[in-house]
């Protein structure tokens, strides 16, 4: 496959590695934000490879995995409703909110489905017209501009059964309130790939600036994140902190344009509640009240409840990057992909999901 | 005879005895299932075990590209058989029908049932049909049970892998689930890709005829390869280390996963085998599969040990390695 | 974050386009990506396009990958 194989290369990465190796002096702790990095580390077996100078953390860019109890008990609700349709990417259905999950509402007999694409639920809203479809709107920048997308598509063909529950978030900000936290100190970060695809480069210079952060913009496929990690140590043994591109064939220092600029006619910035984080000023989008019509929460009335915890469960402070799952007294005994407590070890990139599927760092 | 099948074709009068005779006897039909005797009297012969195996088929779609529910009945039973190492002989079908199914679609299905049958060289001995309600099966949901004999001196088993065992795959993987996958709403695309859904007997006789020292037999079906060895490992209470790069997948599998952020060692297979035997064995074992229609691209990915027991390792092509863990709840697409 | 892979753009029609990622096709809107055409690759994310892929910098990174190589 094309712009995969090539960046998979195994004697590439041998070299790329023995460099890692040779620049690497100072003991340093570097965070990948995303999951979809914290997969590509486990399943190359990444860590492993590093010198013992490098240790490496998760962050909280998993967005299912981010999800508040609370939005999760609203999407639930809405899918309680008579006559509704609620549509989810993938890994949501499965996680639980304070008393149920969509999966077990499915279950009930409420109709929850799966989809890989907004456009498919449009399709599922042209095909059910005596239907309230109800898009659950999740994911980070890279999501948000085709949920945008797809919001303009209903309103250009007056699809008037088509409903967006909004619960995006914004990568930037989450980055600077764990910072500002002061519970995890970093030397470098691995910023998120496809974010960046949208966003582009420049909103991490603050990082650089303002925390003495080396920042590297990285791919998904092994020599990308390899080479990331080799941009990052070079930066941290010169400290010389600044916002590269490693992904170059796939992030623009500008970013996409076009694409932020449908997600600013859509949406605007808002609060945001991150799970074991709560609520972030100006770190979420909100649908803008010129598409107030598609948005669920304004044209639905529930009541899903108090909030409820899961006792013991470590998620919040494995997402902040203070613990790692083998801290929490859940992981794996109480708390498996079967019987997941928290939606770490649900989504297919939780960090605990990860860690459980592919083994601690070691690989046994 | 109506377009589409009724709720009377259920209820045991006329209406069903023509549907038995014209949509099943008449397509299956040999010496047993033409009696329509209420239990099918076999001879089963002298020397070695019986083995009997049961399963439910509730595909969704009932057809889809490089097969039907008819066929998947026939080899998923056929193949249940095979992995004991018997000789799979008669069969018995029992058709759960949702009311309104169009005629001609169930013959389709018989049609495949027989020619698939024909394959594998068995017998549909005994039947039943039932007729519900729209909206209570899927269209057809088909249950199958399965008798074979087991020879003399063959005893094949998940719990006898031992350490030093050499690990063998049939052909590349993942062709089914993902030939499937692409025919449910929501995750359209479209692929060239058809079900591997095969009968393994042949093959597993010509395996049997190469050398008895074959340990383990067993087809990755739901859950995959993966979870296949987990259960293996777990049975027999040893470890696996497998070479990723060995492993066969074809480049639409892998580009399928890619799009839906899905491991092909999880997805479902039909017409594959897993076979763990002993060491100086296993070369000639892979080139007599070779000859086979169905084991042409038949590899060595890995190998039995006494290290982590009840886990299987995978080795990365960078060297590294991570655990390879059994499938959790269903295999959903990601986004991240 | 987020799952997006390269895929080959094969036909367009207005925001639609047909693209292939080994062997499989599926369509996708190229909504965020006007300016592609057929034969680019985009990065196919929940079926669109979020951005095309830039062939030159591909290689660039690749003459980086060897040249590292060599150094080491």
């Amino acid at each position: 496959m094309k712009f995969i194989d090539e960046y998979r290369q195994p004697e590439l990465a041998k070299k790329l590695v023995d460099r890692i190796h040779l620049r690497s002096k100072k003991p340093v702790r570097l965070m990948e934000f995303c999951g979809g990095h914290t997969v590509s580390i486990f399943k190359y077996g990444i860590r492993q490879l590093l010198p013992d100078t490098i240790e490496m953390l998760s962050g909280p860019g998993c967005p299912v995995c981010v999800t508040a109890n609370a939005d999760l008990d609203k999407a639930i609700a809405l899918a309680q409703l008579p006559d509704v349709i609620i549509i989810s990417f993938g890994d949501m259905i499965r996680v639980p909110g304070s008393y149920s999950s969509l999966q077990k509402a499915k279950a009930e007999g409420c109709d929850v489905r799966v989809v890989y694409s907004v456009l498919d639920a449009i399709q599922i809203a042209r095909e059910n017209p005596d239907k309230s479809v109800i898009f659950i709107g999740i994911g980070f920048e890279t999501t948000a501009p085709t949920i945008a997308a797809g919001v303009l598509q209903a309103e250009q063909e007056k699809i008037d059964n088509f409903y967006i529950l909004p619960l995006h978030k914004l990568c930037p900000p989450i980055m600077k309130s764990i910072l500002d936290l002061g519970e995890v100190r970093l030397n470098g970060i691995v910023c998120p790939g496809h974010v960046s695809t949208i966003i582009g480069s420049y909103p991490y210079r603050f990082l650089a600036e303002d925390y003495d952060i080396a920042c590297v913009v990285s791919g998904f496929e092994p020599l990308d994140i390899l080479l990331c990690i080799e941009m990052l140590v070079e930066q941290i043994e010169n400290e010389d902190y600044k916002v590269e591109i490693a992904y170059r064939r796939g992030v623009k220092p500008e970013g996409n344009p076009q694409a932020i600029s449908l997600m600013e006619n859509v949406f605007e910035v808002g609060n945001a509640d991150w799970r074991g984080i709560g609520v972030v000023t100006e770190s979420g989008l909100k649908l803008k009240d010129k598409y107030e019509k598609y948005d669920a929460e304004k044209n639905f009335e529930i009541n899903p409840g108090p909030v409820r915890e899961a006792k013991g469960c470590l998620c919040g402070s494995i997402l902040r990057g203070v613990s790692i799952p083998l801290d929490c007294t859940l992981f794996r005994r109480t708390c498996t992909p079967e019987h997941p407590v928290g939606p770490c070890m649900v989504s297919s990139e939780g960090t605990c999901a990860t860690y459980y599927h592919y083994g601690d760092d070691d690989g046994g | 005879m109506e377009d589409r099948i009724l709720l009377a074709h259920g209820s045991g009068g006329k209406l069903s005895h023509e549907l038995i005779q014209k949509s099943f006897v008449s397509a299956l039909g040999n010496p047993v299932l033409d009696r329509l005797d209420d239990s099918a009297v076999l001879e089963p012969g002298s020397g070695g075990r019986l083995a009997f195996t049961t399963d439910s088929y509730v595909v969704s779609p009932i057809f889809f590209p490089g097969g039907d529910i008819g066929r998947l009945a026939v080899c998923g039973t056929v193949n249940d058989l095979s992995m004991s190492g018997a000789t799979p002989l008669y069969l018995s079908l029992s058709f759960i029908i949702e009311e309104g199914l169009l005629f001609n679609e169930l013959e389709k299905v018989v049609d495949s049932i027989r020619k698939t049958a024909d394959e594998a060289g068995i017998q549909i001995v005994t039947g039943d049909t039932k007729v519900v309600n729209q909206g209570d099966a899927d269209k057809l949901f088909i249950n199958t049970s399965g008798v074979g004999i087991i020879p003399e001196g063959i005893d094949i088993s998940g719990a006898n892998a031992r350490p030093g065992d050499r690990i063998i795959v049939s052909g590349a993987l993942g062709d089914h689930g993902i030939a499937i996958m692409s025919q449910r709403e929501g995750l359209s695309f479209s692929t060239t890709l058809k079900s591997d859904c095969a009968p393994l007997n042949h093959l597993v006789a010509d395996m049997l005829d190469e050398s008895r020292l074959i340990n383990c037999l067993r087809d990755p079906t739901r859950g995959g390869l993966a979870t296949t060895l987990n259960e293996i490992a777990k049975q027999s209470g040893v470890g696996i280390k497998l070479e990723e790069k060995n492993i066969p997948v074809r480049d639409e599998v892998r580009g399928a996963c890619e799009l839906l952020g899905l491991d092909p060692l999880y997805i479902a297979n039909e017409g594959k085998l897993i076979a763990i035997v002993e060491e100086n064995t296993s070369e000639g074992i892979v080139n007599r599969m070779k000859k086979n229609i169905y084991g042409k691209e038949a590899v060595i990915i890995g190998r039995v040990c006494s290290e982590h027991p009840g886990r299987v390792v995978i080795k990365t092509p960078f060297g590294s390695s991570r655990i390879l863990d059994m499938l959790s709840g269903e295999l959903l697409p990601r986004i991240c | 974050m987020c799952l997006a892979i390269p895929a080959l753009v094969k036909s367009i029609d207005g925001y639609q386009a047909e693209v292939e990622i080994g062997g499989v096709s599926r369509r996708a809107s190229i909504q965020l990506t006007p300016e592609v055409r057929v034969g680019e690759y985009v990065l196919l994310h929940t079926g669109y396009a979020i951005s095309v892929i830039d062939a030159e910098e591909a290689e660039e990174t690749l003459n980086l990958l060897r040249e590292i190589s060599e150094a080491s």
